[in-house]
């Protein structure tokens, strides 16, 4: 093992870390978009049973078998090789980006419920007698509450999102994963190659965690003063 | 239509025995790795509840790395690094390869660690959640540890650790797809299989995902039928 070849692969999976953040923060936006619209379909009958049956679908199945669908079967439906969509999903970066904010959408969604439901119902009543309107109890009552009782769980799902975009590499995109197995086929040192990606993930996941940490710590200080 | 169904069907050049040989292959390779999980994950959890310093450093790092590194990057490195281990192993003793590591084994170690991860944190979770008083309580009447383990502390740690551990096999099965990668057929390489000799990647694609549906589903079932017979003996609350 030696120094010069640890560095020149190191170099060479950096220059994945672009695509992998990439990947991961536009997931992140288009994935909580997406389930901000499904939790607020959950209003009426219809879309509550909508809603469910995605969370469903997408809870309950591996995201490597949601890759290989949007992948290779939405291509092989011919309605859509002949429609604009094609311009988009003959591209694995779009294939890999839309299954990674589908699986998204149906983890966000579920940690936002869980955490709309935490809002205390006294809230809502004292908004309401204050004269609120729903727009403004749910911009400046439900949502501040929920949001710092959702940081916990959301945290772990941005780690997972960001494990989850190594999985894109399947579809032969050179993020960060993608060059460690090119590099492995070349050189047959995958010890080496592997464990310098892993070294990579984990400092973006502690990253993550920290970054997360802080921001609860500035959002409900009082639930950390005492640890101080 | 129809002749497209018994493609997955179980008639002549129907794919529908494979698939279900993959569904039990799948569920093999995520049984051994839940309870490769469960056995390091308990490990783990006692070394952060009663360890030293050190022992305890150690296994928070143990959890910090397997949480935050890709599955398919860890289900890798113990195929392909297993391999490049043994042959240097092999060479060094003088044995001439070629060494293979079976994808079976990798695979369910490697998910099994990735899990014993997230277990290790259900489990302390559900021993830290075990009020101290029923503990101080039972080494007052002279239980041995043994005993105060077995009588007071696990009875009441279940409760709270069936549904997390419950939450880890799902994640467990749905890990075991990306087992894929190194050959093993189970449902996700025999969808890929079947799906690239007849072109029909949407019906196996399904056929897959209802596949894992009917596991994720059951498991959910039985995962809560443990949990109302672990309440047995607690109080009903009024709801």
């Amino acid at each position: 093992m030696n120094i010069a070849f640890l560095s020149d692969i190191f170099y060479k999976l950096l220059s994945g870390v672009p695509l992998t953040l990439n990947l991961t923060i536009v997931s992140l936006i288009g994935g909580g978009i997406l389930a901000l619209l499904l939790n607020s379909m959950r209003a009426t009958l219809v879309g509550n049973a909508v809603a469910s049956a995605y969370v469903f679908l997408f809870r309950g199945t591996p995201l490597l078998i949601q890759i290989f669908v949007i992948y290779y079967g939405l291509s092989a439906i011919p309605f859509i090789r002949h429609s604009f969509l094609w311009t988009f999903l003959r591209e694995p970066y779009w294939c890999g980006l839309l299954a990674l904010i589908l699986n998204d959408a149906a983890y966000t969604s579920e940690i936002l419920r869980g955490a709309f439901r935490a809002v205390p119902p006294g809230s809502y009543e004292a908004a309401k007698v204050v004269g609120m309107t729903p727009w403004s109890t749910f911009r400046r009552i439900s949502s501040p509450i929920a949001l710092r009782q959702a940081m916990p769980a959301y945290s772990s799902e941005v780690v997972a999102l960001l494990k989850g975009t190594a999985l894109v590499s399947t579809i032969t995109l050179m993020e960060v994963t993608g060059i460690a197995s090119a590099a492995v086929r070349e050189t047959w040192r995958a010890i080496e190659i592997f464990l310098c990606a892993a070294v990579i993930y984990l400092t973006l996941s502690l990253l993550v965690t920290w970054l997360f940490a802080y921001a609860e710590g500035r959002l409900s200080p009082w639930l950390f003063r005492e640890a101080r | 239509m129809i002749e497209k169904l018994s493609l997955v069907g179980f008639g002549a050049g129907g794919w529908g025995s494979l698939l279900l040989q993959a569904g039990l292959m799948t569920l093999a390779v995520s049984m051994v790795a839940f309870l490769v999980g469960l056995f390091v994950g308990t490990l783990v959890a006692w070394a952060r509840i009663s360890g030293s310093r050190p022992v305890r450093a150690f296994a928070s790092a143990y959890v910090s790395v397997f949480r935050g590194v890709p599955d398919i990057l860890v289900i890798y490195l113990f195929f392909f690094g297993g391999r490049q281990f043994l042959t240097a192993i092999g060479t060094a003793i003088g044995i001439q390869g070629p060494f293979e590591v079976s994808g079976f084994v990798a695979g369910a170690l490697a998910v099994g660690l990735i899990s014993s991860a997230s277990q290790s944190e259900v489990l302390r979770g559900a021993y830290q959640a075990v009020p101290k008083g029923t503990i101080e309580a039972g080494s007052v009447v002279g239980m041995t540890r043994l005993t105060l383990f077995r009588r007071v502390i696990v009875p009441q740690a279940l409760v709270t650790a069936i549904p997390g551990l419950g939450n880890q096999w799902q994640g467990v099965v749905k890990d075991s797809a990306v087992v894929s990668v190194t050959g093993l057929v189970e449902i996700m390489r025999q969808v890929a299989v079947a799906s690239g000799s007849t072109r029909e990647y949407l019906l196996f694609a399904g056929a897959g995902a209802v596949l894992y549906l009917i596991i994720t589903t059951l498991s959910d079932q039985i995962t809560r039928a443990a949990e109302r017979s672990v309440r047995h003996g607690e109080k009903r609350k009024v709801a």
